[in-house]
């Protein structure tokens, strides 16, 4: 098969994509009272959204016969194998998990991504732009720097083609066309793809396919945590306001109350 | 403490964003300096030696930093950062592209996004779409820093003396080229400094109805933004949008106009200093947030308030 892809295409890629479990994107979480975290007890958890936006591309490639395999990689408690299984009920060939109790942060997870892409080889390297928890916007940044792989962030259009991605960016301006030799690593942004939904056979099928769990010391990584959360605060609250009854009245309030037109 | 603040700058000008990145600087303390990484970029880095706070410019004149391509900035970034104990960049999407990159070769972590400087090692971040707030210290040499520009009051722009130096150093990582930019051309200002900021969303229902927003914009002197839902349906282009995932705007007066205000978009906006929303459903969870509110349809309002102004 493989030497098929490779008479088609001229390439025959092995993708890695990085899938985060956080909490649900609907949901609206509060710090615990004493400051010490979020509560996250009894939340919904899910696929980073950017994440699934990810995999929804290495499927698309392995689809129009770009890629040949798509990994897909976990990293954190054992309750993560939840969001491999859906990355692989989505259309990823195996999985692997970085098993961990330890916090991760984003240059923690860069090293660890940087030993998977030392063992794997792949060509490309798929990450959301940021976690919806965290809101970092670090990690794929991160490992493209320790691999030394050309980065195109924020990427709103991917196109594979004689060995290069043509990444287009969404830069605050407007767009941005990059060309990366490959292997590169794209972190995607909103407007890539719309993701799938997994069927229930494919859900079923998900079941069989190949799940490896490692521990960073496998990988030969130490975690470090050099950011500490000294606490976490509610931010400052906004009251509702009034309701105007007119056009005529917002304006009048406007001028003469708030003092901002 | 030895400050280096990276500069947003378009090889002729300066960026606003830059100088809240010097007030975030000051609030550090220590020496300031600005590296001005570009091609052809001299006029900006005579702006940045005449902003107050800056001791000294740093000029990186080279065509490998032209585009501003993250392979080619970060090494630079990093071999001239290890010098320093704060590495600070603006939370541009210039900023975001090169710094991680850059504090990765430095082997150190990156804070993202900082709201306040408690002090030279613990700052203020919004998580998770700015729901929590969160205090944290980095133990790491040099801290690196991105910084949300609408936090931190601008540095006057003029009025100060530092030095300029050039440094030689060019690297071009040869992993990345500059193919074309698609920049939206608007004679408003910009989103994320501007003092007022009027959005749409869903409820505008197509492309040609913002027009009616911009007419409300134009005769307030506005920037004109957009939800999530407007910018996915196609109704503007993607640098318009207003949220977690897009621009963060703290202006003195918001208005959202057909906009339901889910997490994310507040996420970007809850932080202006008068909000009013326009909306025909009064349980929007926008009015929860808005000063002031106006239950109507906004093809009603629109025009209405165009004619008030």
């Amino acid at each position: 098969m493989t030497h098929k892809l490779e008479i088609y295409n001229g390439i025959c890629m092995k993708v890695i994509v990085a899938v985060k479990r956080v909490v649900d994107y609907n949901v609206k979480v509060r710090p615990k009272s004493d400051g010490s975290g979020v509560d996250l007890a009894n939340v919904k958890m899910a696929i980073n959204p950017f994440c699934e936006i990810a995999v929804e591309e290495a499927v698309r490639l392995k689809e129009k016969g770009v890629a040949s395999e798509v990994i897909v990689v976990s990293m954190g408690e054992k309750s993560c194998q939840e969001q491999i299984r859906t990355a692989l009920a989505l259309g990823a060939d195996r999985g692997i998990l970085v098993e961990t109790a330890d916090e991760l942060q984003p240059l923690s997870i860069a090293k660890l991504l940087k030993a998977v892409v030392d063992k794997e080889q792949p060509e490309l390297l798929i990450l959301g732009k940021q976690s919806i928890d965290g809101d970092n916007n670090q990690t794929g940044q991160m490992v493209a720097a320790l691999t030394g792989m050309p980065q195109g962030t924020f990427a709103n259009e991917v196109t594979i083609t004689d060995g290069k991605a043509v990444v287009s960016r969404e830069i605050d301006g407007g767009l941005q066309s990059v060309e990366l030799s490959l292997p590169a690593v794209v972190t995607t942004d909103l407007r890539l793809n719309e993701p799938r939904y997994a069927s229930l056979p494919n859900i079923m099928k998900a079941k069989r396919k190949p799940l490896e769990v490692v521990s960073p010391a496998d990988l030969g990584v130490e975690v470090v945590a050099s950011v500490k959360t000294l606490s976490v605060e509610p931010p400052a609250e906004r009251q509702a306001g009034v309701k105007v009854a007119s056009v005529a009245e917002l304006v009048e309030k406007l001028k003469t109350e708030a003092k901002v037109i | 403490m030895s400050i280096l603040v990276i500069a947003e700058h378009d090889n002729s000008s300066l960026k606003s964003a830059t100088l809240n990145v010097v007030a975030a600087a000051q609030q550090i303390g220590g020496d300031v300096t600005v590296l001005v990484a570009g091609a052809d970029c001299g006029a900006a880095a005579e702006q940045a030696s005449q902003v107050v706070g800056v001791n000294k410019v740093v000029v990186a004149d080279n065509a490998v930093y032209a585009n501003q391509l993250a392979e080619n900035v970060s090494v630079l970034v990093a071999e001239l950062g290890k010098d320093y104990t704060h590495i600070l960049a603006p939370s541009t999407s210039n900023g975001k592209n090169a710094l991680p990159r850059a504090a990765a070769l430095l082997d150190v972590a990156q804070i993202s996004d900082i709201i306040t400087v408690e002090s030279a090692d613990t700052f203020k971040r919004p998580i998770y779409a700015g729901n929590v707030v969160a205090t944290v210290q980095s133990t790491d040499a040099i801290k690196v820093i991105t910084v949300r520009g609408t936090a931190f009051d601008p540095a006057a722009a003029e009025g100060g003396s530092a030095t300029v130096e050039t440094v030689a150093n060019a690297t071009d990582a040869g992993t990345s080229k500059f193919v074309s930019e698609e920049l939206a051309k608007s004679d408003r200002p910009e989103l994320t400094s501007a003092g007022i900021v009027i959005s749409g969303g869903r409820g505008m229902q197509n492309g040609e109805n913002f027009e009616l927003l911009y007419t409300v914009a134009d005769k307030l002197g506005a920037a004109v933004g957009a939800s999530r839902a407007a910018v996915d349906a196609g109704f503007v282009p993607n640098d318009m949008q207003v949220g977690q995932t897009g621009k963060i705007v703290a202006p003195d007066l918001y208005v959202a106009v057909g906009i339901s205000g889910a997490i994310q978009h507040l996420a970007g906006m809850k932080d202006s200093k008068v909000i009013v929303a326009i909306n025909k459903d009064e349980d929007a969870p926008i009015f929860q947030v808005a000063d002031y509110g106006l239950v109507a349809d906004l093809f009603d309002a629109l025009p209405e308030l165009s004619a008030a102004l």
